[in-house]
């Protein structure tokens, strides 16, 4: 181990003061470039010509069901998989040729965990900060706030084999944020925890972003969590079908949602075709009988709260029941795609699909 | 030396593991106490307590001692370096995998901590030495843990190699039974090549742990004498060990 200005090559050497030690300078401009990143896996095409530009500082949102290309796009940028064509810089580094860079760049934090469950909290984060050239009379200080952060500090000398899967996430994000990375990535950051667990993990989030100056990237299919980020982009087949700021992407729907169950979903539409030149969508019942039974019709007004009695007024077919809302993320996922999120890959097909894509994206290549 | 950091962090890791983890050092011993000890006893008792080797006779657990240790090394190598699958499985190998570091270190460093706990184990064994009748040296002991590493080293990377390929832990029952005990059984670390029949001759000869076995009957039983010469075993270990590792290296940053 020698200093740790220039310790990798591929790095220019350092300027700043010594907390930044060991983190390549920050680049000028947007920290995330995407110019048409396409995989292909034996002519199916999981991620298909998709570009964005992320600037320095946001929290930007990957939001898609299961199976849409969010994994695979995230291991491209990670440097984990060769993209078949297409370009991305990240924090000035391209991913295809500057590999140690982009690393050195980055925090990743993976749907599965990846701790050493032998070793305790701190052993896994200094082993951590040696892969990553933090240089080791800062070690124990970085170690020690970051484990502050997650509220971990107690913790720090217990195996993590212990520790519970919420505990285990805080740790994983702790121990990505030890290299001081310009972008941390976050795949499904909060999926499988419970409630208070996500809404801390989140405030982890905010909490980085103004100390670190940190970009957060983050891929997920809860609605509720998009809504926290500043931009996201919706994800569906491999393609981006929309990216815009929460807020807009809500107006975008038109107004409110209305919501029935009726006993005939086929001629209740056909009925408010005819009656109120409404075009309704049509939500098939859950397949796993936990709700209401009935399709639900799905209906974009702009003013729902007025429309509504009329609309029960005018008819004849049996309604069951009826809801109006404000959009949410949900309703703008189901009028670009058709389709609602958490539906997890209806048809065989799809499911294929998702297995063969999650297979290949986590497996990986260098 | 910057690209070599890596395989120090993974060495240290690995060996921080082992050492933690009292009941495996001590239970990877049972099986050789148990050959010696029994097997020994038994077979010595009915073969007969006296083998002829090279004019005089020997003590069959004597004979066995040097091929035991080298069963320890084999097995504790090999499992030491096939925890790479237990890296995959539990996610570990993706936070090496995703470091800022060049994965032939992944797994060059697999190789050489696989190597230094294997050897590790080796040496304990020595202990055992008295009881099996071998009278050690001190000399005997510096020509040893070299030995012991160097073969080890073969071991392990051929441990690496496996695993490389293996993407559960459910296919090292497999290499157990296919790779280990044909490896172990055809070295002559149970019994003299001499008399066997020309298959096996030639199978042994392709064997690494062989050459492992008759390098440390050569530097521990002095006056029987070995199969090659000590310094041919040697050559062929590290020739072995090299393109184990070569191949290792490649199959790894390859495949993962």
């Amino acid at each position: 181990m020698s200093a740790p200005s220039g310790e990798n090559e591929a790095i220019a050497p350092e300027t700043t003061a010594t907390v930044e030690a060991g983190r390549p300078p920050a680049s000028q401009g947007p920290v995330i470039q995407v110019d048409k990143l396409t995989r292909r896996f034996n002519g199916f095409t999981a991620v298909d010509e998709v570009s964005f530009t992320i600037g320095r500082k946001e929290i930007f949102g990957f939001l898609g069901p299961n199976g849409a290309g969010k994994t695979t796009t995230i291991s491209m940028l990670v440097t984990l998989l060769k993209p078949t064509s297409g370009h991305a810089i990240l924090n000035g580094y391209d991913i295809s040729t500057q590999q140690d860079a982009v690393r050195q760049s980055i925090g990743i934090v993976f749907q599965d965990p990846t701790l050493d469950d032998q070793l305790t909290a701190r052993e896994n984060l200094e082993f951590h900060a040696m892969l990553y050239n933090v240089p080791p009379g800062e070690r124990d200080a970085r170690a020690h706030r970051v484990l502050d952060m997650v509220g971990l500090t107690e913790r720090a000398s217990d195996r993590v084999e212990t520790f519970s899967g919420g505990m285990k996430r805080r740790l994983e994000i702790a121990r990505g944020l030890m290299h001081y990375p310009h972008v941390l990535f976050l795949d499904e950051p909060t999926l499988g925890l419970d409630p208070q667990t996500r809404s801390a993990i989140w405030e982890h989030v905010h909490e980085l972003r103004a100390e670190y100056d940190i970009t957060v990237f983050l891929t997920t299919h809860y609605m509720e969590e998009a809504e926290n980020c500043d931009r996201i982009a919706i994800i569906d087949n491999g393609k981006i079908v929309a990216l815009d700021t929460p807020g807009t992407l809500k107006h975008g729907v038109g107004g409110d949602i209305i919501t029935l169950r009726s006993a005939d979903a086929a001629a209740t539409v056909t009925e408010l075709r005819e009656k109120f030149q409404l075009e309704a969508k049509v939500k098939p019942a859950p397949a796993d009988t936990s709700g209401p039974a009935g399709d639900r019709i799905y209906l974009e007004v702009p003013n729902g709260r007025t429309l509504l009695p009329q609309i029960l007024k005018g008819l004849t077919t049996e309604i069951l029941s009826v809801a109006v809302r404000e959009p949410t993320l949900d309703d703008v996922f189901l009028g670009l795609t058709g389709k609602q999120i958490r539906e997890e890959s209806v048809d065989k097909m799809d499911a294929m699909k998702t297995r063969i894509r999650r297979r290949r994206s986590m497996g990986g290549h260098r | 030396m910057k690209r070599f950091r890596a395989v120090y962090i993974i060495w240290l890791r690995d060996l921080k593991r082992h050492f933690r983890d009292r009941a495996r050092i001590v239970g990877s011993l049972a099986s050789p106490i148990i050959f010696i000890f029994i097997l020994g006893q038994g077979l010595g008792s009915t073969i007969g307590q006296n083998l002829p080797v090279g004019g005089g006779t020997l003590d069959y657990k004597t004979f066995m001692f040097p091929g035991i240790l080298g069963m320890t090394v084999l097995f504790a190598g090999v499992f030491a370096s096939v925890s790479i699958v237990w890296d995959r499985e539990f996610g570990f190998l993706k936070e090496m995998l995703v470091a800022p570091v060049p994965s032939w270190s992944i797994a060059l460093g697999k190789v050489i901590s696989g190597a230094t706990i294997a050897s590790f184990q080796g040496c304990i064994m020595l202990v055992l030495a008295p009881f099996a009748g071998v009278s050690l040296s001190p000399l005997m002991i510096a020509e040893l843990i070299p030995t012991l590493f160097l073969v080890a080293c073969s071991m392990t990377g051929m441990g690496v190699l496996v695993a490389s390929r293996l993407k559960s832990m459910q296919g090292f029952q497999m290499i157990m039974n296919f790779i280990m005990m044909p490896m172990f059984f055809i070295s002559g670390a149970m019994f003299p090549l001499a008399n066997a029949p020309t298959w096996m001759d030639t199978l042994s000869k392709i064997d690494p742990l062989t050459y492992g076995v008759d390098a440390l009957r050569d530097i521990m039983l002095t006056d029987v004498p070995s199969r090659y010469a000590f310094t041919t075993d040697i050559a062929v270990i590290a020739l072995l060990s090299a393109a184990m590792l070569a191949i290792a290296i490649s199959t790894f940053s390859r495949q993962t």
